[in-house]
């Protein structure tokens, strides 16, 4: 046996030391084989160590480690060549893999170290996080509150609650102690302390406005922070013990309100605030913190909105109601008017029935009597008379038509007429008073005046009728002229009418009539009241008998002809001249000698024979019916009667001329007219109908014309009057009476 | 020859008071005038039927407003039938009553209606005696050999 290269064995007798490296390698070698047992065992109870094969490298390395110490043991004996082969065998395994531990070391070491430092970034991100939480919550919690306050303000809509509300929300949440509104006052120099939530009625303090600590809260839209001590903090007694708590002052913008006007609200000029105050609780060491601050701010914002919203409301209500009652008084008004309309219309029919009925009789009884043998100045009585009272008849249609005249419904007729023989007619007319009164009357129609004009006549006549009466009534004595011509187009350019622009052109003239009197003359103050109607000169009481309608009717006239009117006086005693011009139409050549026909044919010239003539008298009223086919009869007319509309349908027939019938018996009449039509549809000579009735409103004389009747005349008919309707019946075929 | 004309001059006194006191109006006139030889008593013949016309329309009238439950439209369709008639022989006073006669049954006034009749029965009578004296004195002239000029 050869002996190995082994390490020669140490002196036998050291035994004690052998025995204490034998135990000690003994005991290592126990150590390096329990360690990696130890690892194994906790590597494979946790999951999550990521160098497992770091581990078993190290594993293997501690195990070859102890087997090379236990192997050791044998080589302190006398050993078998065996044993030094394994012992070799183990030692450079053992080195193998150790020195492979050792470099991977190298790169494992920095690995671990840098996994600790991420768990310490970790913990530092969970600390930080866990703090934002904290901080988002509190704002969270904010948000709630605010939401809720808001709720609660903008749930009313009116003023004093909100205003209530916002304070008692906000002491709620915030846990204050005090809050307190000051609103400007009227004057925008003070503040006053409109609301607390403390105390039920503040009394009323004010604040001068410009105070440094209120420019400062104004001048920013933060909540600050301002000292316990200024005066709009200090809003309860000072009992002197206590630590005043932190208070914050916030404005309250109040909105732009110029264009409302609200009556119990502080004026507002362009930009006003109101101070809302917060007291902290005065014995708690609380602090304002910035998610309180903010939440302030919102509140005053929103509180600020809901107010403009309460203002905007009570001013729509209050607008609304005004129009209400406006409404409601309009209607009243405008009921008020139509009655008044009614009463008037009505009071004009019936006096105007009232009116004529006396008009009728005097000329009626005057006709008669020219008819009579009179002398021959009697004659001319009578003619006089007769002349008068047709003027005042055309009176009484003139009040009713000034009524027509002030709804615009009046229109003027437009005839041809001859304009001279007008005015030799107004002069004679107005000569004999002229004469009683002992006043001379001259006139002066220009020669270039045309002879015929076309216009309307009896229109024209009651102007200048009524302007010379006037010139004639208020002259005591002296002289009156009237003077009429062709007006020319530079005399137009008047100072004494600025407005009247008339435009001359080839088929109108314009007529001017001047009539001056030496009368007591108009104070010059007085002129322009004369045209009003009703309203007449103070100065001449001792003439009631004029109605004052006068002038107002001939400026409307004279207005509807185009024209103008005006007086002028000097004065008192010094006479007064009165002119006017108006727009007459110029006749054609052709027709200037074809003079429209009159109806009413006067005396008993009228040669015009009827005998013969077959007409229909449907009347259902047996008096009236008599009455009428008696004076048919009289005329020389064969007369048929019928007493219905029936009969008369059933008697008509193309050999009747006229037919006359009643409608004052509703729309009978009317109906019959139609049917009448119907039946002679198709014949070109059907009888004439006309319709006669004592209704004089002009609708009667719409509807007559709507059925197609050919004509109107109105009851009472007098003999004449029936004479010249017939005339004019057979000669024109139509012929409507003016109602 | 004197008695005549007294005769004469009394009716035509007489007929001017009618005229006067608004008894008749031109109407009556008209009718007068329409007399002529062809028709020698137009004037007599249609206020005798006026009369009977107005006979019958007053007891209409009177019936119809002793009924518990009053048809004013009958009662104005009577009355315009009056009104009618009237107006076409000249009573004038009749002819006004029964304007309002109309104002009052439009307003459906019992009492109005009431005194408005009672108001035309009266007229009516007074009419009617005045017309009667009228044409007895005309026959007294005529008889006499007079004429009556109109």
């Amino acid at each position: 046996m050869e002996s190995c290269n082994c390490i020669d064995p140490q002196v036998p007798a050291d035994d004690l030391l052998m025995k204490y490296q034998y135990i000690s390698d003994f005991f290592i070698a126990l150590a390096y084989f329990s360690i990696p047992l130890e690892l194994i065992y906790f590597v494979k109870k946790s999951a999550v160590f990521p160098y497992r094969w770091v581990l078993v490298q190290f594993g293997a390395f501690i195990v070859l480690c102890g087997a090379t110490h236990l192997i050791n043991l044998w080589t302190f004996r006398i050993h078998s060549r065996t044993v030094a082969v394994v012992m070799t065998t183990a030692k450079v395994l053992t080195a193998v893999v150790s020195c492979a531990t050792a470099l991977m070391l190298v790169h494992i070491i920095p690995d671990l170290l840098s996994v600790k430092t991420r768990e310490l970034f970790l913990k530092n991100k969970a600390a930080e996080l866990d703090r934002e939480m904290g901080l988002i919550r509190t704002q969270e919690e904010t948000g709630r509150h605010v939401r809720m306050l808001t709720h609660e303000i903008r749930s009313t809509l009116d003023r004093h609650t909100i205003l209530k509300t916002t304070l008692v929300e906000l002491g709620r949440t915030l846990a204050l102690e005090e809050c307190a509104l000051w609103m400007p006052t009227r004057t925008g120099l003070e503040l006053q302390l409109s609301y607390t939530l403390r105390q039920q009625n503040p009394v009323g303090y004010t604040v001068p406005i410009h105070l440094p600590v209120i420019n400062q809260v104004f001048s920013s839209n933060r909540a600050v922070k301002i000292s316990p001590n200024c005066p709009v903090a200090r809003l309860r007694p000072y009992a002197g013990k206590y630590m005043p708590g932190a208070v914050v002052a916030v404005r309250v913008p109040l909105l732009h309100l110029s264009n409302f006007q609200i009556y119990d609200w502080p004026e507002v000029s362009t930009r006003s605030y109101a101070l809302m105050v917060l007291m902290l609780p005065s014995d708690s060491a609380r602090q304002w913190h910035v998610h309180e601050l903010e939440l302030v701010e919102v509140v005053a914002d929103q509180v600020a909105v809901a107010l403009s919203h309460a203002a905007i409301l009570e001013e729509s209500m209050r607008a609304r109601d005004q129009l209400i009652e406006q409404n409601v008084a309009l209607d009243l008004a405008r009921r008020e008017a139509e009655t008044a309309i009614r009463a008037r219309n009505d009071f004009l029919a019936v006096m105007n029935h009232e009116m004529r009925t006396p008009m009728h009789a005097v000329i009626a009884l005057s006709s008669l009597l020219q008819e009579t043998d009179l002398t021959a100045e009697q004659r001319l009585m009578v003619e006089t008379i007769l002349k008068s009272s047709n003027l005042l008849a055309t009176l009484i249609n003139d009040v009713l038509d000034l009524s027509r005249l002030e709804d615009g419904s009046l229109q003027l007729e437009a005839a041809t007429f001859n304009l001279h023989s007008l005015f030799r007619e107004v002069l004679n007319l107005i000569k004999p008073v002229a004469s009683v009164k002992k006043l001379s009357l001259t006139s002066h129609v220009a020669s270039d005046l045309p002879m015929y004009a076309i216009g309307d006549e009896k229109r024209l006549m009651q102007t200048i009728l009524n302007v010379v009466g006037n010139a004639v009534k208020f002259s005591k004595e002296g002289c009156i002229s009237i003077t009429a011509f062709v007006a020319k187009p530079e005399s137009f350019r008047d100072a004494r009418i600025p407005d009247f622009l008339p435009v001359p052109s080839d088929n109108h003239f314009y007529l001017r009539v001047q009539v001056k009197d030496s009368g007591s003359g108009i104070n010059p103050q007085d002129i322009p009241k004369l045209f009003t109607k009703f309203a007449q000169n103070q100065s001449l009481t001792r003439n009631p008998a004029g109605s004052g309608l006068g002038l107002a009717i001939c400026r409307r006239f004279v207005n509807l002809m185009e024209g103008h009117i005006w007086v002028e006086s000097e004065g008192i005693g010094k006479g007064c001249t009165v002119t006017f011009i108006v727009k007459l139409g110029i006749p054609d050549r052709s027709n200037e000698f074809k003079l429209p026909f009159v109806p009413k044919v006067p005396g008993n010239h009228g040669s015009t024979n009827f005998a013969g003539l077959k007409v229909l008298v449907m009347d259902d009223n047996g008096v009236s019916r008599t009455v009428t086919k008696g004076l048919l009869m009289h005329l020389g007319c064969d007369v048929t009667t019928a007493s219905s509309s029936e009969e008369c349908l059933r008697v008509v027939s193309l050999e009747h001329e006229v037919v006359f019938m009643d409608v004052c018996t509703g729309l009978d009449g009317y109906e019959l007219a139609v049917r009448i039509h119907e039946k002679f549809t198709k014949h070109q000579d059907r009888p004439l109908i006309v319709a006669l009735t004592g209704n004089t409103k002009k609708v009667t004389k719409e509807n007559c014309m709507r059925v197609g009747m050919d004509g109107l005349i109105l009851k009472p008919v007098s003999v004449d009057k029936m004479r010249g309707v017939l005339s004019e019946l057979l000669e024109r075929r139509v012929l409507f009476e003016s109602v | 020859m004197d008695g005549i004309v007294q005769l004469e001059r009394q009716l035509v006194d007489y007929t001017a008071s009618l005229f006067h006191e608004g008894f008749l109006d031109d109407q009556f006139n008209q009718l007068q005038q329409l007399q002529d030889e062809s028709n020698p008593d137009f004037v007599v013949e249609v206020v005798t039927l006026f009369f009977e016309d107005a006979d019958r329309l007053l007891n209409e009238l009177t019936k119809a407003l002793g009924q518990p439950s009053i048809d004013f439209k009958r009662l104005d369709a009577h009355v315009h039938q009056l009104k009618g008639s009237s107006s076409s022989i000249g009573a004038q006073r009749i002819h006004r009553v029964c304007i309002s006669f109309r104002n009052t049954c439009e307003e459906q006034n019992v009492e109005g209606c009431l005194k408005n009749l009672q108001q035309v029965k009266h007229e009516y009578s007074l009419v009617k005696s005045k017309l009667e004296t009228l044409f007895r004195m005309e026959q007294q002239i005529l008889a006499a050999g007079g004429s009556v000029s109109r």
